[in-house]
């Protein structure tokens, strides 16, 4: 029995460390006949796999507006496309509309035209134009801005919205039902019992030690963030292909978030640190009070963006650039051949992600504390004792006492 | 024909300082980061008790780094 459960574990455990992989790897079959679609459907031109498969991970790196699960090709060379669509909300020049994104038909090069409301609306690359009066087609300078249409203000739940409110109810699922288990026993029972260790570890290892006795006002953000930021950096690397935490906007926002909370909790101590420095010549102060301003109101939050923007990105573009390999080396290295490699490669490079996506909502949220913990901490006293006259207190007592 | 090598070569070599910029930071960052690790290694073996301190710093000091090298890489593209 002992070893059955063992061997299941193991099984299981093998079973959601390939989930990740299955995710990218079914993008590549879908690549493969799109690239021998167009081998097939325009003779004379040159099949471009390296523009094919470019495209394909900046389609993925993207946000959308529809969930777009798969597409293949029919024997009548017809192409169909599976996924469901999503709400589309938008804020033009005639008010306020709402339709599902299935009125785009899948389309993506500005060819279809919505009528809703008074206004026409166009989808071209992921971006949605309001079409001027009397026109029928978007079209573009040189810069990639439209001339003839506005972009309404665009309030569609996408794809990262569609997942961030799915985490985000989890979320409460999840831990509402672990507050609500302390109120009858001590241990929680169930999940719940794997979600409180992580609290544990995020309190005591990461808020404590940088925040110091003011912990508990901060706890619950730093909390939220990290399973936040850690459960969608997962999510991304399931299938369905989100890539939540690698849009700028959403680590944008977080970041901000974290920059109104250290800004607006900042103590006297803090700021008098920043403007108006002590222990500097009074000269240099206005000048280190800009470096410090910039540092802090700048720096500090796009550093935080950045960081877990590129990160997540770049781990999506390893992954799908590692299963290109199987595409497009088919020729020079046999399928099986090529197959074998990019499963092989993008097999270890998953699960470092899975590594990473641990890593940067630790480290995010670890910063954040700091931030934060910086901003709160009191005002504490030179290493070296000042009498009233400013003279230098000689240290008395045996350095090494303690060693005794 | 020539006109389209030309501009192709113009194109590729447009790209040349990005990319030379992006090797640079690499550089940079690989060095970093190969300090910070000697540095964390030495301290560890010093004092083996204090590993998880010595963990904890390393990795903060790294993702500051990081941050540096990610958002140069960002600025450059």
């Amino acid at each position: 029995m002992k070893v059955a459960s063992k061997s299941i574990t193991l099984f299981t455990l093998l079973l959601i460390l390939c989930v990740p992989f299955y995710a990218f790897a079914k993008a590549a079959p879908n690549a493969v006949i799109e690239a021998s679609n167009v081998k097939g459907g325009e003779e004379g031109d040159p099949v471009n796999t390296d523009q094919e498969i470019d495209e394909y991970i900046q389609h993925h790196l993207q946000d959308s507006h529809d969930f777009h699960l798969f597409s293949y090709f029919s024997e009548d060379g017809e192409e169909h496309h599976v996924g469901f669509p999503l709400p589309v909300m938008l804020w033009g020049e005639n008010g306020f509309t709402a339709f599902m994104s299935s009125a785009f038909h899948h389309d993506d090069e500005g060819e279809v035209i919505v009528e809703k409301g008074g206004s026409r609306f166009v989808k071209n690359h992921g971006v949605i134009y309001e079409l001027n009066e009397g026109e029928t087609e978007v079209v573009m300078d040189d810069a990639h801005h439209a001339i003839n249409a506005s972009k309404p203000f665009d309030l569609s739940i996408t794809k990262s919205v569609f997942g961030i409110l799915i985490i985000g109810l989890l979320m409460i699922i999840w831990f509402s039902g672990l507050a609500r288990q302390y109120k009858k026993r001590q241990i929680p029972t169930g999940f719940a019992r794997v979600l409180e260790p992580l609290v544990i570890y995020v309190r005591d290892e990461i808020a404590k030690p940088n925040i110091g006795d003011q912990y508990r006002r901060f706890t619950g953000y730093l909390l939220t963030v990290f399973f936040f930021i850690w459960i969608l950096n997962l999510l991304g690397l399931m299938p369905f292909g989100f890539n939540v935490t690698g849009q700028i906007a959403v680590t944008a926002a977080l970041a901000i978030i974290t920059l109104v909370i250290y800004v607006a909790s900042g103590n006297k101590h803090f700021w008098g640190h920043i403007l108006w420095m002590p222990g500097v010549p009074v000269l240099i102060r206005p000048v280190l009070a800009v470096i410090e301003l910039a540092g802090t109101l700048v720096i500090k939050p796009f550093s935080l963006l950045v960081r877990l923007f590129a990160n997540i990105s770049a781990g999506h573009i390893v992954v799908m650039s590692l299963i290109a390999i199987g595409i497009k080396y088919q020729e020079s290295m046999t399928v099986p051949g090529s197959q074998a490699l990019s499963i092989l490669l993008s097999f270890f490079i998953t699960l470092i992600e899975v590594l990473v996506a641990f890593l940067q909502a630790y480290i995010f949220t670890m910063l954040s504390a700091l931030f934060i913990g910086m901003a709160v901490a009191d005002e504490h006293h030179d290493e070296v004792l000042h009498d009233e006259d400013g003279e230098v207190i000689e240290d008395t007592e045996p350095v090494r006492r303690n060693f005794t | 024909m020539s006109l389209a090598l030309v501009q192709q070569a113009g194109e590729m070599i447009s790209w040349v300082p990005n990319l030379v910029g992006a090797g640079l930071i690499v550089i940079g960052a690989g060095m970093g980061l190969g300090q910070i690790g000697r540095g964390a290694m030495e301290g560890i073996a010093r004092q083996p008790e204090a590993s998880g301190k010595i963990q904890t710093a390393m990795i903060i000091i790294a993702a500051l780094l990081e941050g540096l090298a990610f958002g140069a890489l960002f600025l450059g593209k």
